[in-house]
């Protein structure tokens, strides 16, 4: 028999099906988690954080992340009248122990919390030569320990300054959004010990989550939309002086 | 037929490339892990591997599940909305064995100012002190029941709601 243009036209929507499963990938993280059913993001909601530095406390606990070195930490911000390009920014050992009373009289003043925005484009996993940081299927951005080799480009590429060279293991560090967390149905420690919900996880894949009602709402603002990192850390009503 | 008279250089050249192909291909296959190319450029097993690590803090549900006496106290005060964790610590050893492992006695005079002292930086409407003449250096809690903080009993859930909306 031979093959005609009306038997391929036929094979055409199975081999369709057949590439769909190739492209849904067969392991999963976890058992009842589906990596194609997320797409992870945080919102910080600024006007709430008080700058008492519990998410900075928690992510060190759940992560061991070394002294001296961050996944998160809190900025404060002194904003003298006019002057909106030139801030002055502190955060003395990431607002580990909080913040002590402010120096400055005046102005405008407030906290900001910066971690990884997780970008949909990130710089920090264009850059790595060995494929040892991606963006997972669920829109994380992870190191693999094993496969880096500690060349920091992606320390140089991140626009947010939100990696760092481990000094223990000597490979690229980061916050990982609480992975082992939240592929458990757990939020992130941050989100968990923030006193006054400052800090949100949100699942932008999922039509239920309070983020879309929040987004729709809300003046809401990205670090450095320039840069096109299509960063998913969503601020709410961030001041203009914020770098 | 004089054109091809030396052809066999040409065979022994190609032989050395199919050789040298092959060498590749086999060394690659090896060196490669398995996984690499599962989702992207990177390993696909890295994700198991990052999701493998324990949890330190077990999450509120996990304290509600036992604790329910103190989240109905919580439900109608000003921390209604504060986590266990946020004050208590990462407590998952205690959730996961609550016989054994105990939490750590809290000291109010350490937690509260935490949150609660004053700083300019902090949003207008959240309550805040000085510590140092607001106390007469009697800790918090001579005064104020950290599940329900408010002194008169008072302070609803639907008060602390509009609160937040403020800010």
């Amino acid at each position: 028999m031979s093959v005609t243009r009306r038997h391929i036209l036929l094979l055409l929507p199975a081999a369709a099906v057949a590439w769909k499963h190739v492209l849904a990938g067969t392991p999963e993280v976890s058992p009842n988690y589906k990596l194609s059913e997320h797409w992870w993001s945080m919102l910080i909601d600024l006007p709430k954080c008080i700058g008492c530095g519990n998410c900075v406390r928690a992510c060190q606990t759940e992560n061991d992340v070394p002294d001296g070195y961050f996944r998160t930490w809190v900025e404060r911000y002194h904003v003298t009248d006019y002057d909106i390009e030139n801030p002055h920014v502190d955060s003395p050992d990431g607002a580990k122990e909080g913040f002590p009373p402010s120096k400055e009289k005046g102005g405008k003043n407030f906290f900001v919390p910066k971690m990884c925005n997780h970008c949909a484009d990130s710089p920090c996993t264009q850059v790595c030569p060995v494929g040892a940081t991606f963006i997972a299927p669920d829109g994380v951005v992870l190191v693999d320990k094993k496969y880096c080799l500690g060349c920091r480009y992606c320390v140089q590429a991140c626009p947010y300054g939100c990696r760092f060279i481990n000094p223990q293991t000597m490979t690229a560090e980061k916050c990982t959004l609480c992975y082992h967390r939240i592929t458990k149905g757990l939020t992130t420690a941050c989100c968990e010990a923030c006193p006054t919900g400052a800090r949100q996880l949100a699942d932008l894949k999922n039509p239920n989550d309070p983020i879309h009602e929040f987004l729709k709402t809300h003046n809401v603002q990205v670090l450095k939309p320039y840069m096109a990192t299509h960063a998913k850390l969503f601020y709410n009503d961030l001041d203009g002086s914020v770098r | 037929m004089n054109a091809f008279k030396d052809a066999g250089h040409l065979f022994r050249l190609a032989a050395v490339f199919v050789i040298g192909i092959l060498a590749f291909l086999g060394i690659r296959a090896v060196l490669v892990p398995k996984s690499f190319g599962q989702y992207g450029h990177y390993r696909g097993d890295a994700l198991a591997e990052v999701a493998a690590r324990p949890v330190s803090f077990a999450g509120h549900q996990a304290c509600e599940d036992c604790h329910t006496d103190v989240l109905e106290k919580k439900k109608s005060g000003r921390h209604a909305h504060v986590n266990c964790e946020a004050c208590h610590g990462a407590l998952a050893k205690h959730a996961n064995d609550p016989g054994s492992v105990q939490p750590a006695k809290l000291d109010t005079a350490v937690l509260c100012v935490r949150c609660h002292e004053a700083n300019i930086a902090k949003p207008k409407g959240f309550p805040q002190v000085a510590s140092a003449d607001h106390s007469n250096g009697m800790p918090c809690d001579t005064c104020h029941q950290p599940h329900s903080p408010a002194i008169d009993g008072g302070g609803t859930a639907k008060e602390t709601t509009k609160e937040t909306a403020k800010q």
